[in-house]
């Protein structure tokens, strides 16, 4: 606001055309957002005419005298009603206050949703017409578990719900006793349990929720929340200071995944008619090796301080992971040739997320360390359904037995090459699916933190070969999604 | 009244971070600075004016200061462009 050319237009508009504040403020503000709009060989700067609405949106607020929400101002206790809650609005909220969050949009996987399970708040996303049915005082209750909002309810069900929050919250006490213990089933066999982090910070939340492993860390934070491209040593210390944190447990770091919906301002990638499909993840990476070996090399660093895997996103054929296991190779020998202590035994492996990758998992298994199931792509890319999109959202079915097929076939080709096989989606902690996954034998469920200790309760109760027997049917003899659920509520007790 | 050319080698630019450094060089002196680029001249005080010309990599820039300090002015502009990578 002090910026004398944006100041300065205003006063003399102003001056000159005897416009009052308002205008001259709208005015100039357009013609600086039309300015930055039209850099379209520059993504970075055309972003900035967002910023410049953001704060123009502010001062016209003042001038006005009118409130803007801002979650971060928020000093009773509410719940946000939105159309759709961005990660810088999600970012802000205060869990003292915000007890909970409706949104117009958005899906099981959309960002709000996986921030409402990291943030532990209660929300419902998607609901359509949330903004529009709902006004400011009106009195919520929000079941967060059935995904449903009752405006102005009776005393009644005031008080149904309250004794419902409290038989949850005891719920979760009795799963909080269960954070030191180890994840093993009715019949005693030991399972991995562990947690999929974004950054660092992460770790303490996984560390509260007793995760035995880290199966998923996203590298892409390191890119994302920076202007340029993180250098080896800033990429060194994340990773350094996430394996310290797990305090030698198995931290699984993914390399780059960018692309698909993610895009970098300074890394502009031509627009593409099917990101999804398009240049992404290890492809990005086996091409711009600069950008991947300062990676790796960040990797192999870290690696003395803790318990470190590598797994390559995005993996559909064999050639593709013996030329990214080479280039690993070659940054290894010359961190050693340097001097460099490097631990020798990091696993190398690789995400399972496309369907021909998964079809050749027996070949694929003789050079990977390790799979990793990511059912999100894996099921997106099975069904040819686009995840985002809410019409064809009736086809995201992990228990579809096409699914089931082929994560068994995943984790057969893993056993039979002695390696193993863990899971990253969010299937992993799926209540329906465990008993599933179990019984096709998978190693390692790896989840939202803070589903783990409700993955570890349900454990307990599930037999081994009682859990085989089920899949086995699962796999054969059901035809359809409901066919499996139907089959995995009559044999399991919850 | 000084002038000085500088071609732009930086691969993205004048973007935010070095539009902000050298505004804040600039911003300590009284003389007027301004920067032309394609006929087009701004306030090179004003960060949103700096950033306003979309100033690519291969750029022919030309920075102005009109004022008691301009040597000086010029002086710590060119200093600042260097050590940003802008220019050479």
């Amino acid at each position: 606001m002090a910026d004398p050319e944006f100041f300065g237009n205003i006063k003399n508009e102003i001056k000159n055309d005897h416009v009052n504040a308002e205008k001259a403020l709208q005015d100039v503000a357009d013609q600086f957002i039309k300015i930055f709009e039209n850099m379209t060989d520059n993504h970075y700067m055309q972003e900035r005419a967002g910023d410049i609405r953001d704060v123009c949106k502010r001062v016209m607020a003042h001038l006005l005298g009118v409130k803007l929400p801002n979650p971060a101002l928020i000093n009773e206790k509410v719940v946000i009603v939105a159309h759709d809650l961005t990660p810088s609005d999600t970012a802000q909220l205060d869990r003292k206050y915000v007890k909970g969050f409706i949104t117009d949009i958005g899906g099981r996987t959309s960002h709000s949703a996986i921030m409402s399970r990291t943030l532990e708040i209660p929300a419902v996303v998607g609901s359509n017409s949330a903004t529009t049915e709902i006004k400011d005082g009106q009195e919520i209750v929000l079941d967060g578990i059935a995904g449903e909002a009752l405006v102005d309810p009776s005393e009644t069900e005031v008080s149904e719900y309250l004794k419902k929050a409290d038989d949850f919250a005891k719920q979760k006490a009795e799963w909080k006793r269960l954070k030191t213990a180890a994840s093993v089933t009715a019949d005693g066999q030991k399972v991995i349990i562990g947690a999929n982090i974004g950054t660092p910070k992460d770790v303490k939340g996984a560390n509260d929720n007793g995760a035995e492993a880290v199966g998923l860390f996203r590298s892409e934070f390191l890119y994302m929340d920076s202007s340029e491209l993180p250098t080896e040593d800033e990429q060194f210390e994340a990773y350094k200071q996430a394996v310290e944190g797990m305090n030698g447990k198995q931290v699984v770091v993914r390399t780059m995944d960018i692309g698909g919906d993610k895009e970098l301002s300074y890394l502009p990638l031509p627009k593409e008619m099917n990101p999804f499909l398009g240049f992404r993840a290890i492809r990005i990476s086996l091409k711009r090796q600069d950008i991947f070996r300062t990676q790796l090399r960040a990797l192999l660093r870290a690696s003395h301080y803790g318990k470190l895997a590598i797994m390559f996103p995005m993996i559909a054929t064999v050639k593709e992971f013996k030329a990214a296991k080479a280039i690993y190779e070659e940054e290894r020998a010359k961190l050693i040739k340097a001097g460099v202590s490097v631990a020798d035994d990091i696993e190398v492996g690789m995400m399972m997320e496309i369907p021909a990758a998964a079809m050749i998992a027996d070949k694929l298994a003789k050079y990977s360390d390790f799979f990793s199931i990511g059912t999100n792509d894996l099921i997106q890319y099975s069904m040819a359904a686009d995840r985002g999109n809410e019409r064809v959202s009736y086809l995201y079915q992990p228990y579809n037995p096409s699914l089931l097929r082929l994560i068994k076939k995943v984790i057969d080709s893993s056993h039979a090459e002695g390696k193993w096989t863990g899971m990253c989606g969010e299937m992993a902690g799926d209540q329906v699916a465990v008993p599933l996954l179990l019984g096709l034998g998978l190693d390692e469920f790896s989840m939202s933190a803070t589903s783990i200790l409700k993955t570890r309760s349900l454990m307990k109760k599930l037999d081994t070969a009682q859990m085989k027997q089920l899949a086995a049917k699962a796999v054969t003899d059901c035809e359809t999604t409901e066919e499996v659920v139907e089959l995995v509520k009559k044999v399991v007790k919850y | 009244m000084e002038k000085k050319n500088f071609h732009i080698i930086a691969e993205t630019g004048i973007h935010a971070r070095p539009a902000t450094l050298l505004v804040q060089a600039a911003s300590k002196y009284n003389s007027d600075i301004t920067l032309t680029f394609n006929d087009k001249s701004v306030n090179l005080k004003s960060i949103m004016g700096v950033m306003s010309l979309g100033v690519g990599q291969n750029a022919d820039v030309t920075i102005t200061a009109d004022g008691e300090d301009e040597t000086d002015a010029l002086a710590a502009i060119s200093d600042a462009m260097k050590k940003e990578g802008l220019a050479e």
